[in-house]
């Protein structure tokens, strides 16, 4: 960093590396400082959001509070249908006795309402969002625009395929895409998020066993797993066996062939896992589960790490969910929805849920249900509009394309881990691939400061924070991804703000956030007195 | 290609000189050499924005929508009015990139729109609390069911042969997880013939849709006393349009409501994302999956909200956890929220009025078609099935060609309906009118489907 008004704390923290070198200007004199300005002029970071303006500190009332008796936003089409009454039309004992109470807004006032709603949220469009294993990279507008089109909103799911050929082509090509991505044969596009690909797999795994005839009980995951895994597990019917890490943060080897045997469904990895380390040991984990007759199960939430560089299929996975509003930048719409479709090898195709969209000879597209279906998981085809957004994404990039975002997440990570070396404990300190795990042990230990701390005092610096406290076998972790689409300067910027935030020797991270539009907030008491709608306030502030 | 990442090449040589390597293959040394991908993706390389575009525009163009196929069809998805104010919103980038919740202090808009959402989902239900949504109709069929045998202790489930079809389909599915057995109970005069479940087994869930998937307004009288026999949990299902006229679930007695929420801002899109409504007595809370929202203050006090009893959820619960459920469907359900409230208390019963109407209307026009008779008994709201001279799909086809969207298949077999692509048991044509359709249209829809049925 060579800017002289923002101090010089990531320079101090950049070095050359696994060797241990401090030295700010390593190598051959470069550092991302040096190149990153031109004539002098440091570009300012585009994904920070101190900027903001934040008109005052009112709460913003429920919208039930602007209800006036009599108003009304709505508009209806003219129709001429003649005008029968309620009581014409609904059986005596069947019809609600008063009209059901909702709000009664004027457009203009619900237009406010909702708008000011957004200025209290933050968002990747507002900055750097750096959520480990959430992969929150910029979603390009393109694909909003290319998944409105008017022929893909407004088609029936039930039409006839002759008036949805256009879909259903739009699925094959994205099926055969997630199939060359992975390395994979089939594809279900189906379940409508991550934790549904996992249960779809896993029931995928146990129709295959049962037509084997076997009828095994167990699922080994790792202890740094994704709380879904286990959750997806017990679901899909079978028992969770938890194999450690080693101390490379790596699946242990020895444990895992000591929990193998013809009782285990199968084993279900994150890979790089959710320390952003690479299973170097995935061969020789694929061969002993497919040894004892189990099968893999790829969590793809951490695909994006990957892109063209290396595929689950050729590393011996036999079933693999994606999370396509993670790494095919689907947004994640504050919560969803989603896509998790989920993609087999040749020997599990015929189990895929129905129907799937099928290109025939003459051009022209079908559905069809495999023989031995496990059945839908899903009303229809799976959340469509995500699936066409993820295609456009696709599209965009290309081959070549994937690759070079794979390229960019590894390097902004890694080159983020190294900024951040001498500051944060760094528990796993060895070449991560998209995200790497950092930790406030010492920090907590020297001054108290947790990695929720640093969460929240982030905030304040116009980031987003962290992935905290998970993975569970991270002392005060603070996971950290920052994706491919934030440039080095706002990486900088946001190391910086990291190594500032450790070095306070005032404590002021106790009372952070104080910029943001509520203060920190009361968790507890939501637990304790429970008020989950506007009309159990009954009183309460 | 890459256009989405900024970097230039002398910002990567010096990122790559800061870590100590030469070059971007170096970062990828820890995967083994064997499994490394050499020639890249068998994939064309990436598109320009425009040309992306284009494509994109040629799949729409290759789907009939629109005025071009004017639509019948229901059967769970429907062709309502989506408003300027609810499209304009929803496209706010501010919802739309958001992530989940987890740092309520700069996650406000998102939480307070789902809690505004929940009162109404709750108030649409008859019931106490509601949740953040959950993926569509059948998964919140699928976690009712979990959450009763969770509750009850016994894996049998009632479920009326009325439910959506494909929503039992994927209940069916997942119960290969989870144990459960399913008893699917006939219809009779199109509803519910709770009298003919099976003695023996105890069941922990009852379960009953009204209006039931071929539109019949079911009372939810006997499904409560089947209920009630085997101290099982009533799980409603409900159609939240419906719920502008008939009374809720709630009200009637359901333990859990369950439905499709698509009907409140979000468009066909060839069946999603759609929206999972879940509703539940205050008591159940505990077992409530997916998130929840709870008003709280903040350090000073003021009101502030967040996602609440989190020890429910599988991020916590792990093995433990009775639903898996993480990403959910928030930004259709803020949609839904702004559309509820766009409505209002008196649009929200004029869309239910108006579609009822267009229904009898197109009911009584259809009925006249020579060879046309109902395909059951029982009162119906804004759906109806009817028995035709010819197959329902080749009719469909036919319609097709008039510009018309004629409905959907159905079939009953052994009382139960059947998924539409099913050719077995009793065929009819399930017709669904919303408050879009004009006279005009259903005037012109009754005369082509009397000339396709001749």
């Amino acid at each position: 960093m060579s800017d002289n008004t923002t101090g010089t704390n990531t320079a101090a923290a950049t070095s050359t590396a696994e060797t241990g070198d401090t030295s700010v200007h390593s190598m051959d004199g470069t550092s991302l400082g040096d190149v990153t300005g031109v004539e002098g002029h440091r570009p300012a970071p585009g994904g920070k959001a101190t900027s903001v303006p934040l008109l005052g500190r009112d709460a913003e009332p429920a919208i039930f509070e602007m209800s006036s008796p009599g108003r009304h936003a709505h508009s209806f089409r003219t129709t001429q249908v003649p005008e029968w009454s309620a009581e014409e039309l609904v059986p005596a004992g069947h019809l609600r006795p008063e009209p059901l109470a909702l709000t009664e807004v004027s457009e203009r006032d619900l237009v406010a309402h909702v708008t000011r709603l957004t200025h209290r949220q933050y968002s990747v469009d507002l900055g750097a969002y750096p959520l480990g294993s959430c992969t929150m990279k910029y979603n390009p507008k393109l694909c909003d625009d290319a998944a409105a089109l008017p022929g893909l909103i407004g088609a029936h799911p039930a039409a006839p395929a002759s008036c949805t050929q256009g879909w259903m082509e739009l699925l094959c090509d994205l099926s055969d895409a997630l199939c060359e991505v992975t390395g994979m044969h089939a594809v279900t596009l189906q379940p409508p998020a991550g934790a549904a690909g996992e249960l779809t797999g896993l029931l995928l795994m146990r129709a295959y066993h049962a037509a084997q005839g076997s009828t095994r009980t167990k699922v080994i995951i790792p202890d740094s797993a994704h709380g879904t895994n286990p959750a997806s597990v017990t679901l899909g019917g079978y028992q969770t066996v938890t194999v450690p890490s080693d101390e490379r943060g790596l699946v242990d080897l020895d444990a895992l062939r000591a929990r193998l045997d013809t009782d285990v469904a199968g084993i279900m990895l994150t890979n790089p896992n959710t320390l952003g380390l690479f299973e170097e040991d995935i061969a020789e984990i694929a061969a002993a589960v497919h040894e004892v007759g189990g099968l893999l199960y790829y969590d793809g939430a951490n695909l994006n790490a990957i892109l063209g560089v290396t595929r689950p299929g050729d590393m011996g996975f036999d079933i693999v969910h994606m999370n396509l509003h993670k790494t095919f930048a689907v947004p994640h719409g504050g919560g969803g929805p989603g896509a998790g479709p989920v993609a087999v090898s040749q020997r599990l195709a015929e189990y895929l849920p129905g129907p799937l969209p099928q290109r025939e000879e003459d051009g022209s597209f079908t559905w069809r249900t495999p023989e031995q279906s496990i059945g839908r998981v899903h009303t229809w085809h799976g959340n469509s509009l995500a699936l066409a957004r993820a295609w456009s994404y696709i599209l965009a990039n290309g081959g070549d394309g994937l690759r070079r975002v794979a390229e960019g997440a590894v390097l902004n990570a890694n080159w983020l881990r190294h900024a951040l070396r001498g500051t944060y404990d760094l528990p796993y300190d060895r070449p991560n691939m998209h995200e790497f795990v950092a930790s406030t042990t010492s920090l907590k230990k020297g001054k108290g400061l947790r990695a929720l701390d640093v969460g929240k005092r982030l905030l304040e610096e116009g980031f987003h924070a962290p992935t905290v406290y998970f993975p569970l076998i991270v002392d005060e972790a603070l996971m950290i991804e920052p994706t491919e689409t934030e440039s080095p300067q706002t990486l900088a910027a946001l190391a910086d703000a990291l190594i500032d935030i450790a070095a306070d020797e005032e404590g002021a991270w106790k009372a952070a956030p104080r910029t943001t539009p509520v203060g920190r907030v009361d968790e507890a008491r939501a637990a304790r007195t429970l008020i989950p709608t506007w009309d159990a306030l009954d009183g309460q502030p | 290609m890459g256009h989405y990442v900024p970097h230039t090449d002398s910002e990567i040589a010096a990122m790559l000189a800061d870590i100590g390597l030469s070059s971007l293959d170096e970062l990828f040394d820890v995967v083994p050499a064997a499994l490394r991908l050499t020639g890249g993706l068998g994939m064309a390389d990436g598109l320009s924005e425009p040309d992306v575009l284009a494509e994109m525009e040629r799949y729409s163009e290759r789907n009939r929508v629109g005025a071009d196929l004017v639509c019948f069809a229901g059967a769970g998805a429907y062709d309502h009015e989506v408003p300027s104010a609810t499209k304009r919103l929803m496209m706010r980038t501010e919802f739309v990139t958001a992530y989940t919740p987890y740092q309520p202090e700069v996650a406000q808009g998102v939480l307070q729109a789902l809690f505004e959402y929940q009162t109404m989902v709750a108030r649409l239900s008859g019931l106490a609390v509601a949740n953040a949504s959950l993926y569509d109709g059948a998964s919140a069929l699928v976690e009712a069911v979990n959450l009763a045998v969770a509750e009850t202790r016994r894996p049998t489930v009632w479920v009326s042969g009325g439910v959506h079809p494909h929503w039992r389909a994927a209940l069916a599915t997942l119960a290969a997880g989870t144990g459960h057995r399913i008893v699917e109970i006939p219809l009779r005069d199109g509803v519910t013939d709770w009298d003919s479940a099976p003695d023996g087994e105890t069941p922990g869930a009852v379960v009953v849709a009204n209006p039931n998937y071929l539109g019949v307004i079911e009372d939810l009288a006997p499904a409560r006393a089947a209920a009630d026999r085997h101290a099982a949990l009533l799980l409603g299902g409900f159609d939240p349009v419906a719920a502008g006229l008939l009374r809720s679930p709630g009200a009637d007695g359901a333990d859990v409501a369950f439905g499709e929420g698509q009907p409140f801002g979000t468009p066909l899109s060839l069946g999603g994302p759609y929206l999972g409504l879940f509703a539940c007595r205050l008591d159940l809370v505990r077992r409530l999956p997916g998130r929840l929202v709870g008003r709280t203050v903040d350090v000073e006090g003021r009101p502030a909200y967040v996602t609440t009893l989190r020890a429910r959820e599988q991020d916590i619960r792990r093995e433990k956890a009775s639903s898996n459920v993480c990403t959910n469907q928030t930004l259709i359900a803020v949609g839904a929220m702004i559309q509820l409230a766009w409505l209002g208390t008196a649009g929200l019963r004029e869309l239910a009025l108006r579609c009822a109407r267009g229904t009898r209307y197109a009911r009584e026009a259809v009925l006249a078609i020579p060879g046309v008779a109902p395909l059951t008994g029982g009162p119906v709201l804004r759906e109806f099935a009817v028995k035709l001279p010819v197959d329902p799909a080749v009719a469909v086809d036919r319609m097709a060609e008039e510009g018309f969207l004629a409905g959907v298949p159905v079939g009953l077999r052994d009382g139960v309906t059947v998924a539409p692509d099913d050719p077995a048991g009793e065929r009819g044509l399930l017709v669904a009118v919303t408050e879009r359709r004009t006279r005009t249209e259903i005037d012109a829809y009754a005369a082509a489907l009397e000339k396709v049925v001749r």
